[in-house]
């Protein structure tokens, strides 16, 4: 198989020091491999697209960058992930304060069984927020284009709402602990094509706060918001099972245009299968 | 096409319809001896439902009047005890077994004993607080009955919290420390809230069982004629007192033993309704 660490990028971008890095990663689930051997740089203030087909591994990997495969049993890494430096799983390294500075945005919505309000407010208030709550609520809700839909009913259950609404809400309960990178694994995949535009302007608008990981099986949206996009694909192993791989990695432009896979090539213009 | 589908229709109704009223028939029987008991108690103890019944204490033999003062505050006192207990244990047991040892051998063992505990005859609970509580402190006390009945109330609190945390989806977990949460915070105000009416419902499946039992009260909590003289002494229960006065050859005592029938029951009842009330919203 094809593992094709590329670590080009434009030359101002490669003297900085890339803010997370997978160095060899492998995850593993109970004794089969379902991502291996993966080379990645995720820069500051940069959106960093995971596209692939589905079961390749993207969400996978993306819980590594914040250590949410801890939670699942039978979930190993192997290899090494980095953030400013400093290696994610070492020993000493608090898993807790990680995904406070690394937040997620789940593929299926989890709103918590609380109150609209609360939804906000909860990680806020765990992190030590000093602010005014009402006014970082609205803000957040604002922001990820929920704002208008719940303002009247901020005390109703989040599980009250729609599926892409609670999206909305797990959008807005994710900035409103301002993590320096959010980690979003297919945001948009229930929301309707005007909410996913807010989406999308939400991310290029927090991009110059923060950096940005996104799947997405929306090849347009990837090409529409993303500067670097990484192609994963699964290959057969021996044992007849699957096994996700990198593919390509590159800025989003050259996948799109002129990637140096034919699979890739393949994959974005709809050929693949 | 119709046609061809019409006998295969009416077969099918027919068969539905005698399948429905064997099901009717069915809960009518299994209603009928609930409906006769309730029935019972009400008109035998209904009627000398007063305030005396919670002022007064009951008489001696061949004195009319009386009422169950001391019986329903004794009542109310071990349950109180037995909660306090069992509540706490219980919850913390379940969170144990489910959230943090998932899995584990400990766990297995916890739920393996719990399960254990919960066929345990309710004499056996009685015998066990009797040796633990009543020899050691040298008295029968209401602890001591508070202490047999938090053995039975444990494992249905156990039982009926761990149900409710197992429904609670893991992304919700997965969502509270994607936050930033950690465990505790997880657990204690993300998980403990959404499981609310599990743990209302445990405490109110644990009090309605204890609220009845005899057994494990005998020799523990034991009985006395007078009001209540501190958690180290002995103390009255309406089951007790049912189970002394029912077997009475006075007609008074007897007519009191079917007032605290409906009391229990109605008691029973009483916590049912406040627990629904509390926890109406169910949460998944
Ligand atoms: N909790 C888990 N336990 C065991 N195996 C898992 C678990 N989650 C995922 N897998 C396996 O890992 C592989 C990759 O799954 P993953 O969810 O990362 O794919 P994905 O690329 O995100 O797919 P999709 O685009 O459909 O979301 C799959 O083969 C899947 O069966
Ligand atoms: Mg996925």
């Amino acid at each position: 198989m094809s593992v094709s660490p590329s670590l080009t990028g434009s030359p101002d971008l490669m003297a900085t020091q890339p803010l997370l890095r997978a160095e060899g990663v492998s995850i593993l689930y109970g004794s089969t491999v379902a991502v291996s051997n993966v080379f990645l740089d995720i820069f500051k203030h940069q959106i960093t697209a995971f596209i692939g087909p589905s079961g390749c591994g993207k969400s996978t990997l993306l819980r590594c960058f914040n250590r949410t495969n801890d939670l699942i049993p039978g979930a190993k890494v192997k290899g090494n992930i980095t953030f400013q430096g400093i290696d994610l799983y070492a020993k000493h390294v608090d898993p807790v304060e990680v995904r406070r500075r690394i937040g997620m945005v789940f593929q299926k919505p989890n709103p918590f069984p609380k109150s609209i309000y609360n939804n906000i407010a909860f990680g806020a208030r765990i992190n030590g927020y000093q602010g005014d709550m009402d006014e970082l609520v609205e803000k957040s809700l604002t922001r990820a284009a929920l704002w208008d839909e719940v303002k009247d009913k901020l005390k109703e259950s989040g599980l009250s709402l729609s599926g892409g609404q609670q999206q909305r809400l797990c959008i807005a309960r994710a900035i409103a602990v301002q993590p320096e990178v959010i980690l979003m694994d297919e945001p948009c995949s229930a929301l309707d094509p005007i909410s996913t535009l807010r989406i999308e302007e939400l991310m290029q608008e927090l991009k110059e706060q923060y950096t940005i990981v996104i799947v997405t099986h929306n090849m347009q949206q990837a090409s529409r918001v993303s500067d670097k996009t990484a192609f994963f694909n699964a290959a057969e192993t021996e044992q007849g099972g699957k096994q996700g791989y990198l593919v390509e990695f590159d800025d989003t432009v050259n996948i799109f245009t002129n990637p140096r896979e034919d699979y890739t090539r393949d994959y974005v213009s709809g050929r693949f299968g | 096409m119709a046609e061809m589908y019409a006998p295969a229709d009416a077969r099918r109704r027919f068969f539905g319809g005698v399948m429905t009223a064997l099901v009717v028939g069915c809960t009518l029987i299994a209603l009928i001896p609930l409906i006769a008991i309730l029935l019972n108690v009400f008109i035998k103890g209904g009627g000398r439902l007063d305030t005396a019944v919670f002022t007064e204490l009951p008489p001696p033999p061949l004195v009319k009047g009386g009422g169950l003062r001391n019986a329903f505050f004794g009542t109310l006192i071990t349950l109180s005890i037995g909660s306090l207990l069992s509540v706490p244990l219980g919850i913390l047991t379940a969170i144990y077994t489910v959230e943090f040892g998932q899995g584990t051998k400990a766990a297995t063992i916890v739920r393996f004993c719990t399960n254990v505990l919960s066929g345990v005859p309710s004499i056996i609970a009685g015998l066990f607080a009797y040796g633990v509580v009543v020899l050691t402190t040298g008295k029968f006390s209401a602890v001591a009955g508070g202490v047999a009945l938090s053995v039975l109330m444990v494992p249905i609190v156990v039982r009926t919290v761990e149900e409710g945390l197992k429904s609670i989806p893991r992304e919700i977990r997965l969502a509270s420390i994607g936050v930033g949460a950690n465990d505790f915070q997880t657990v204690s105000r993300v998980v403990l809230p959404a499981v609310l009416p599990f743990i209302a419902t445990g405490v109110t499946l644990s009090l309605a069982r204890a609220a009845g039992e005899t057994a494990p009260l005998l020799f523990t909590a034991l009985f006395s004629q007078f009001g209540f003289n501190g958690a180290w002494a002995p103390v009255a229960t309406l089951s007790v007192l049912i189970y002394n006065f029912a077997i009475s050859p006075y007609q008074n005592q007897q007519e009191l033993a079917w007032v605290a029938s409906f009391v229990v029951i109605l008691l029973i009842l009483f916590i049912s309704i406040v627990s629904r009330y509390l926890t109406r919203r169910t949460v998944f």
